[in-house]
């Protein structure tokens, strides 16, 4: 049934005290695939990726990873399973180091007792070292996270998602506060990330959706306004008025 | 041996008005004679229902009733010896007390019940009634049949008409027996079920009657336990709505843990302390000094309150462990402070006499009268704080600035003067509630100590920032409290409402009346 | 130990230098009670009081340490440690009431004094095996564990964090207050238990059993101190850290930060007990003003005063504090309060991070 199907949200709704946040919501995302949401402000982007990361509970309606039910998993579960997320603000850990925040993200037994027992080991280094080249931040691999300015942090959650090595990756608006070039290397890497993984990007910036060039799906009022091409949707009549065209 | 009394007779129809040479004079004959013949007499003086003849057998039951040799009968009360006729002083030299023995003590007994029944002070009225009840016996109806009819206090009425139904139990016919068994029923009584419990076991041809009677004083008596806890539940709970109040604002709308809350509770019933002592010396406003104690409370903690704020706390707001911390230091050394100036022993608040005794509702449910003021007035606290904060101008601003701080500034609201202003707000009624406190509570400087944790778990209960969550919280601690207590003793009892509360808070973190939505998120 | 995971080199000097200091302080320490034994008249001689009083502090320490543990590294600041503590100073009390045996006042062959009075006939089934030493150290460390496995699991798991994590700890300690108060819960009521005779075969009475249990303190101080930085320099501390300042972000990286928080929360209550039952037989009383709410809240203020999220720091508070304390209540007794009370203001608006953070801004 779920042949082909990565992530499958299938008429997912979330009401708070009335406010429907969700409306019927569906959506199919495929392995390796790389899909852009876009939608205007309190279309539900961030409420579709807290409900698919566990945060948020469905009030109705299903979503699968693959044959798992997420809706009844907590936060730490769903991270487990593969479900990696870079949020909108990046959020670290600013007492720790670049390195450390990579090391508490590297794909380890998450337990107490392993965490205690953790030694890191040759492998592990090389593949933080990796990541912080990807990442431009091998310089600051000492310095906490605290003092990085607003574009490495972006960098480095995006390198703590990258170090996570997860079967599907929600990225909330990567590229807010980037330079040009950093933007155009963020698409480079994502694009090289999807043919292996599933790649679920929110973005408002428009140019680096186009950038990404893949399928694009357009959230309104909680629920799919239009998918397709980024010509395709930015084509669509209902989109220019609800969303373009303004 | 009856010459001399014939003589006292003589005299005494000389010496008294013609109207009393009655029953009493009569029943006076053999008194002191013989142990027979005082029994005799003391009968019936005991019949004659006459009031004189009172306080002459109370001194015959006390030793203090003399006989002279020519038959006079002396008192010997605190202001000296006393002709027992004319009141005038005598002389007791030569009399001889009147000797007592088990007949006559008896004859006593049941005579000192019968005279006062019709005695005119109405505490001999009521001693009369328990004492007739207690010795419970069919001779005694037509006499409780005619005091029931004369007597006007409720109260003692209620007493006769228990005695004179027990003693109707102890007839021979059956009629009246029932009639016994019916008014007994018609009781809430726990003494009138033990009386036909005790008659149940010799009276097996009327048992039918006396169980249903039982089973009705039962309910009864189950209804009026009910009411009183409930009434008692009710009291606790306003006692912590008043303590939860104002930290229902400053934690619960505002979201500052104040640890120095109960200090300021402390203060509160300081405040009124100072207030009547200040009233003392001017008599007009000296029995105001606790409804003045109110607003002045509320000014001098809100005015601790605002420098609280300005001062410190708002130097820590979005570090709430560390404002929790800081805000206990306050407490601490407020409480030292009033240790000091006042010393640590307890302060006496006078309470008013509007506020004393108990007040009787129908079926004989007690309500002491300064914890039904504290009720009313908690809940009227409770409303004056929900419309300050609906429909003032202050409140709608205090509103606009916690929910959405940044566009409240951009209206031009000073929200710097607002934080001041609510948390004034909110320490200003842990003042009031001082001031109601200091009613039932030792004004002493750690007051507020015993306040704080129950106050934090009625808010938390009831749901943060939700004043019908703390009504609702703090009534339903009470009275879980309340109904606990019986069974479990009033420690134990609280240790499970604390356990309760907190087991509670672990299944709905967000208590009762819940926030719901984004704004439960953030 | 690698270079990835090095401090910078001021801090990395200034934690050396920290160490250094804490060595030499335990040392002096170790030395006191040899220092006891110097004739009065030496000028070296260290006084009964205060070698009684030291120990006391040591056992503050291990307390101020394991509440560190929790608040400075887990952010959990639990106002209820206090009563961890107490409960393992009660296990250690009914062990040294257990070992009283027949020369209590009533002379009972098996019952404590109070339980005679009380008129008991038997021992409740909870303090049988309390006679053993190994079982009672057992349930020192395993009553607190198992309060705070309840207590932890239960609020970790509904997520309640924060203010609300530190009033329901304060109830719990208030609640085990109010209950152990009462006289038919079989721990002595108001009065607690006193007058212990012996410990392992020791007088407690003789100078020699005190600096036993001094020495057995500073020991206790010393593993747990070094336990706590296995724990917070490992993979797990920065975990711990990692969930104080943002726990949401630690479980969508996949962390159950439930059982990373039980944990540490249990190991700290454990850790508290142990303080608690190494202070009992050293003062010779428990009683339930131990549960009081105020004790645990003072014990927050050691931390903070030294500098939370640093092992030396609770330990630094620790003394301070109750250096502090033991002067002024002599000194000024009326001026103590004002002075704890002065502390929390202080610390919180103006030494955020304590002692310890004082010196590093020196240093750097």
């Amino acid at each position: 049934m779920s042949e082909g199907r990565r992530l499958y949200l299938d008429g997912v709704s979330v009401v708070f005290d009335g406010f429907r946040a969700l409306n019927n919501l569906s959506l199919i995302v495929e392995p390796g695939e790389l899909r852009s949401v876009i939608g205007p402000n309190g279309a539900g982007k961030t409420t579709m990726m807290d409900v698919i990361t566990g945060k948020t509970r469905p009030t109705a309606g299903k979503v699968l990873f693959g044959e798992t039910d997420l809706t009844r998993m907590d936060e730490a579960g769903i991270a487990n399973l593969g479900i990696g997320r870079k949020f909108q603000k990046p959020t670290m850990f600013d007492a720790l180091t670049v390195f450390e925040n990579l090391e508490l993200a590297l794909k380890a037994p998450r337990g107490p007792i392993a965490c205690l027992r953790w030694k890191l080991n040759g492998e592990a280094r090389t593949r933080i070292e990796q990541t912080m080249a990807e990442i431009g931040l091998t310089e600051r691999a000492q310095d906490l996270a605290g003092i990085l300015s607003h574009g490495q942090r972006q960098w480095l959650e995006i390198g703590m998602l990258l170090m996570q090595d997860p079967e599907l990756l929600l990225v909330d608006e990567p590229v807010a506060g980037m330079t040009d070039s950093e933007t155009e290397h963020t698409a480079a890497l994502l694009v090289r990330i999807a043919g292996r993984r599933s790649v679920v990007v929110v973005e408002h910036d428009l140019e680096f959706v186009r950038a990404l060039g893949r399928r694009v799906t357009v959230l309104c009022d909680g629920s799919v306004l239009s998918e397709g091409s980024i010509d395709h949707v930015q084509n669509d009549q209902r989109v220019i008025e609800v969303y373009l065209g303004r | 041996m009856k010459h001399p009394v014939l003589i006292l007779l003589l005299l005494c129809a000389l010496a008294l008005p013609a109207r009393a040479q009655d029953a009493f004079t009569a029943g006076l004959t053999g008194l002191g004679t013989g142990f027979n013949q005082t029994a005799e007499a003391v009968d019936r003086l005991g019949a004659s229902g006459d009031p004189r003849a009172l306080p002459l057998l109370r001194a015959l039951a006390d030793g203090r009733l003399l006989r002279q040799a020519d038959g006079t009968l002396l008192i010997r009360g605190d202001a000296g010896v006393q002709d027992a006729l004319t009141n005038a002083a005598a002389e007791a030299a030569g009399a001889e007390p009147v000797r007592l023995n088990n007949r006559v003590r008896v004859a006593l007994r049941g005579a000192l019940g019968r005279l006062q029944l019709v005695s005119p002070d109405p505490a001999d009225r009521q001693a009369a009634a328990e004492a007739v009840f207690r010795s419970r016996s069919a001779e005694n109806v037509p006499l409780l049949d005619a005091a029931l009819a004369r007597e006007t206090v409720p109260a003692i009425r209620a007493r006769l008409a228990l005695a004179l139904a027990a003693s109707r139990l102890m007839a021979d016919d059956p009629q009246n027996k029932l009639l016994g068994v019916t008014a007994l029923g018609a009781t809430s009584s726990p003494e009138a079920r033990a009386v036909l419990l005790e008659a149940r076991a010799t009276n097996p041809a009327i048992a039918a009657q006396i169980e249903e009677a039982v089973a009705a004083i039962d309910q009864r008596l189950a209804v009026r336990r009910a009411a009183e806890t409930l009434f008692q539940g009710l009291s606790l709970g306003s006692v912590l709505l008043l303590a939860a109040l104002g930290l229902a604002v400053t934690f619960g709308v505002m979201g500052v843990i104040n640890m120095a809350h109960g200090e300021f509770v402390m203060l509160g019933a300081y405040t009124t302390f100072i207030v009547q002592e200040a009233l003392r010396g001017i008599p007009m406003l000296a029995p105001w000094s606790l409804p003045l104690a109110v607003p002045a409370a509320f000014l001098v903690t809100a005015a601790c309150g605002a420098a609280m704020e300005r001062g410190l706390i708002r130097h820590l707001y979005g570090r709430p462990l560390e404002t929790l911390l800081m805000t206990f230091g306050v407490g601490m050394m407020i409480q030292q402070s009033v240790r000091l100036a006042f010393g640590a022993q307890n302060r006496e608040i006078i309470s008013p006499p509007w506020m004393q005794g108990t007040l009787m509702l129908p079926g004989e449910i007690a309500v002491t009268q300064n914890r039904l003021w504290i009720l009313v007035f908690s809940l009227v606290i409770l409303g004056l704080t929900v419309a300050a904060i609906r429909f003032t101008r202050f409140g709608l601003e205090m509103r606009a600035v916690t929910q959405k701080r940044a566009i409240a500034a951009s209206m031009g609201i000073r929200t710097g003067h607002m934080d001041a202003l609510t948390f004034a707000f909110g320490s200003g009624i842990a003042g009031i509630a001082g001031v109601a406190l200091s009613q039932i509570d030792n004004v002493s400087p750690n007051l507020g100590t015993g306040y704080i944790i129950d106050s934090f778990l009625v808010v938390v209960f009831g749901g943060v920032g939700s004043l019908a969550g703390t009504l609702v919280g703090a009534f339903g601690l009470g009275i879980i409290n309340k109904i606990l207590e019986p069974w479990a003793g009033a420690v134990l009892a609280k240790v499970f409402v604390l356990v309760a509360a907190m087991l509670f808070i672990q299944r709905k973190p967000r208590g009762l009346f819940a926030q719901k939505g984004r704004a439960a998120e953030a | 130990m690698s270079l990835a995971v090095a401090p910078p080199v001021a801090d990395a000097r200034l934690r050396l230098g920290l160490r250094a200091g804490l060595g030499i302080f335990v040392l002096l320490l170790g030395i006191m009670p040899l220092l006891n034994l110097l004739p009065v008249t030496h000028p070296l001689h260290v006084s009964d009081f205060l070698v009684s009083v030291t120990g006391k502090w040591i056992c503050y320490a291990i307390l101020a340490l394991s509440l560190d543990l929790a608040w400075g590294y887990a952010g959990i600041l639990s106002l209820g440690h206090g009563a961890f503590f107490a409960l393992g100073g009660y296990a250690m009390g009914m062990h040294l009431m257990r070992l009283i045996g027949p020369r209590g006042v009533y002379g009972h062959p098996v019952l404590p004094d109070f339980m005679v009075f009380l008129g008991y006939q038997e021992l409740p089934w909870y303090w049988l095996g309390f006679d053993s030493f190994p079982f009672a150290m057992l349930m020192v460390l395993l009553v607190p564990g198992m309060l705070a496995l309840i207590v932890g699991f239960l609020s970790f798991r509904s997520r309640i964090t924060g203010v609300y994590l530190s009033i329901l700890t304060q109830a719990m300690t208030f609640a085990l207050m109010l209950a152990f108060f009462r006289n038919d819960m079989g721990f002595g009521g108001n009065n607690g238990f006193t007058d212990f005779k012996e410990l392992l075969g020791f007088a407690l009475n003789t100078s020699a059993a005190r600096a036993g249990l001094f020495y057995a303190s500073l020991v206790a101080l010393v593993l747990s101190f070094l336990i706590c930085l296995r724990l917070t320099r490992s993979k797990y501390g920065r975990v711990l850290t990692a969930i104080r300042d943002a726990e949401s972000r630690v479980r969508f990286l996949g962390y159950n930060t439930t059982s990373h928080k039980l944990f540490a929360f249990v190991l700290s209550a454990m850790l508290a007990g142990l303080a608690g039952a190494l202070y009992v037989p050293q003062v010779g009383i428990i009683n339930p003003g131990e549960f009081s709410p105020a004790n645990s809240i003072e014990a927050v203020i050691w931390v903070a005063v030294g500098g939370r999220g640093t092992l030396v720091g609770a330990v630094l508070g620790a003394f301070t504090v109750n250096g502090l304390k033991t002067w002024l209540t002599s000194a000024a007794p009326d001026l103590w309060l004002f002075v704890l009370g002065a502390l929390f203001v202080a610390v919180t608006l103006f030494l955020p991070k304590g002692l310890i953070g004082l010196i590093k801004g020196r240093v750097q």
